[in-house]
């Protein structure tokens, strides 16, 4: 069978009304005509009724419907009645399911421009919003905190130990590598310009020292904020989409303290650990450019001694903690505010990777301009 | 809608074994579903209901048995063969399956894009009926987190009614649904497949929509693990040699419904 094309025909007598008679295949890939070529026709007429015969249609699906259906809502609009004959089994009954409820209508939303985004009261708007959640949230962890001091707090220990199981040891591998790395691209930086004074030697001093104060503290915790930060954001994300913290909440459990304080206190235990850790490979692997260099082990290892003190160690660790504590609160305050759709939990997720980086960068420098001040 | 082997059943399911690894769930399951049957499969939680389904829309492989669907095994077609297979279908989850990133006109687009020729404005014609038809007019822009769970069920049976299909698989479609909402949604599903001519097969144990609108049906078991009954609901409620089917479908309390993880 050959396919006819789609197409309608408005046919006028004054006591009947206008009458719309279709005929060939409204099917897809007929392209029939759409609905406004036929708005505006009937507009010309102005017809006190309006009929859809079917009697020449031949093949029809759902582009025949929808336009039925505008033809349906014209006329209600209008305010004339509507009726369909010779149609098909089944269209009359579809179109009456279709028209059964009468269409929403959306609240008017203005919709603001992509510009309004670039505004500057928009951006202040949006970070003093920021701020003034973060440090709501700040105030709830400090009261679960102090809660768990009396011993109050609904936080289990065997959460705890997990994540700082998950935190910790599965960190290893991607520390390990980005650890010795740092502490070679240190070597070298440092090895090229001593090398102009013949000081190859105090390349194991801008390595310990470098590591130690800046280095290791800040590439595990970056790599901490797009490990485990994100997945704090994701997990309490998924959990307030599947009503998990409604539960919690209504069983009279703080989720602040069920949620993020294990969350938070593992990260607080494990990241100065890690931090360590960090140190010593990348000691080592600066160690590994300086061995590239001619400096022997035992030289390096005796610079390198000199260069070692108490105080570098004290405030890498202490870095450690601050950053930890702020990868934690991005990421937790990030999923909990999460809203509740698979779109949003990726948002937090990014969301907390985000804002811990920006975080970790101004606490870092923060850190190191009070620290250059009390001469440490 | 033209249809080729007429005269085979719409969905057969022959000897079928459903197992989770070495954990068998049900086994020896054959029966047939016809063209327009509202065809229910039923039984106590955990007997492996969705499983079946599961099976039978190839989301978990069988581990035996073969499913036909007119005259053709989907298990040995191809890749291509069952994606061509799986456009007859429409299919709504027990939990909706909505994107939930995207709005509820994007939703029903999407099919429409991949699969039809139909051009933007007339998709965007389609998807105003289909959100009608379901009693959603209106709602194209909103998102599935903006409407109410007996909304988000009526706009993935929008979805899944999109491509016009032949058989219509539902997971469950009542669940958590208030009883005159799910009346108002058996009644939308028996018009809406009476008026386009598809087969609907349904999981439930919703029993005042099996009796309202299932005309076949199959008694899935959870003690001896097999099909112990076949036949029109209302036929097994008065007349079935099995206690445990009319307890179910009379909904005595001897009933035994054991639940299995």
């Amino acid at each position: 069978m050959t396919t006819q094309p789609p197409t309608y025909q408005l046919l006028n007598q004054q006591q009947e009304g206008a009458t719309l008679v279709f005929s060939g295949d409204w099917i897809q890939g007929q392209h029939p005509p759409g609905f406004v070529a036929a708005q505006a026709d009937l507009g010309g007429v102005h017809p006190t009724r309006l009929i859809a015969d079917g009697a020449s249609l031949s093949k029809w699906d759902s582009v025949l419907m929808a336009f039925l259906l505008q033809c349906h809502d014209y006329c209600k609009v209008e305010n004339i009645p509507f009726n369909v004959r010779n149609m098909p089994n089944g269209i009359e009954q579809l179109l009456a399911v279709a028209s059964a409820v009468d269409a929403h209508q959306p609240a008017a939303e203005s919709t603001p421009s992509w510009l309004s985004s670039l505004d500057p009261r928009h951006l202040l708007r949006e970070v003093a919003d920021h701020f003034r959640e973060s440090l709501a949230f700040s105030g709830e962890v400090t009261i679960a905190l102090a809660r768990l001091a009396r011993g109050k707090a609904n936080t289990r220990f065997r959460d705890f130990r997990d994540f700082c199981f998950q935190a910790g040891p599965h960190a290893f591998g991607i520390i390990s590598l980005t650890s010795v790395l740092v502490g070679m691209i240190l070597g070298y930086l440092g090895a090229v310009q001593l090398k102009q004074f013949g000081a190859e030697v105090y390349v194991a001093n801008l390595v310990v020292i470098g590591m130690l104060r800046e280095m290791g503290v800040l590439m595990t915790a970056v790599v901490m904020a797009g490990r485990t930060g994100a997945a704090y954001a994701a997990q309490l994300g998924t959990m307030q989409t599947n009503e998990e913290i409604d539960a919690i909440t209504t069983m009279g459990i703080s989720p602040v303290e069920f949620l993020v304080l294990p969350r938070m206190l593992a990260l607080i235990v494990i990241m100065p650990l890690l931090t360590i850790y960090a140190d010593l490979l990348g000691i080592v692997g600066g160690g590994i450019v300086a061995g590239g260099m001619g400096i022997t082990p035992v030289q390096y290892i005796i610079q390198g001694q000199t260069a070692l003190s108490f105080t570098h160690v004290a405030v890498g660790l202490l870095k450690a903690l601050v950053f930890a504590t702020l990868i934690a609160i991005a990421g937790c305050r990030a999923g909990i505010n999460s809203g509740r759709s698979s779109a949003a939990v990726g948002q937090a997720a990014t969301n907390a990777v985000v804002t811990a980086i920006v975080y970790l960068i101004v606490a870092d420098a923060a850190i190191n301009i009070l620290f250059q001040q009390l001469h440490l | 809608m033209t249809d080729t082997n007429t005269d085979k059943p719409e969905i057969e399911v022959r000897d079928v074994t459903l197992a989770y690894g070495e954990s068998v769930i049900q086994s020896n399951l054959s029966f047939n579903i016809n063209r327009g049957d509202i065809f229910v499969i039923m039984g106590g939680s955990g007997c492996g209901k969705s499983t079946l389904l599961k099976h039978m829309l190839g989301l978990i492989p069988l581990s035996s048995g073969d499913i036909l669907y007119s005259g053709t095994s989907f298990i040995r077609a191809s890749e291509q063969q069952q994606g061509a297979m799986r456009q007859r279908w429409g299919i709504t989850y027990q939990s909706g399956g909505l994107f939930s990133a995207m709005t509820l006109a994007e939703n029903i687009t999407l099919p429409l894009e991949l699969y039809t020729r139909y051009t933007a404005a007339e998709i965007a014609d389609i998807v105003a009926y289909k959100l009608a038809l379901v009693g959603l007019a209106g709602y194209q822009s909103y998102y599935p987190s903006e409407i109410s769970g007996g909304m988000q069920k009526r706009a993935a049976l929008a979805r899944a009614i999109a491509l016009d299909p032949e058989i219509l698989f539902f997971d469950e479609p009542s669940a958590g649904l208030d009883p005159i909402s799910s009346r108002l949604l058996d009644e939308l599903i028996v018009q809406i497949k009476e008026s386009m001519g598809a087969t609907v097969v349904m999981v439930t144990h919703e029993l005042p929509s099996i009796f309202a609108i299932a005309n076949n049906s199959v008694y899935l078991d959870n003690i001896s693990r097999t099909m112990i009954a076949y036949g029109n609901p209302k036929d097994l409620r008065e007349h079935s040699d099995q206690a445990v089917v009319r307890q179910f479908l009379t909904r005595s309390a001897a009933a035994v419904i054991e639940d299995k993880p």
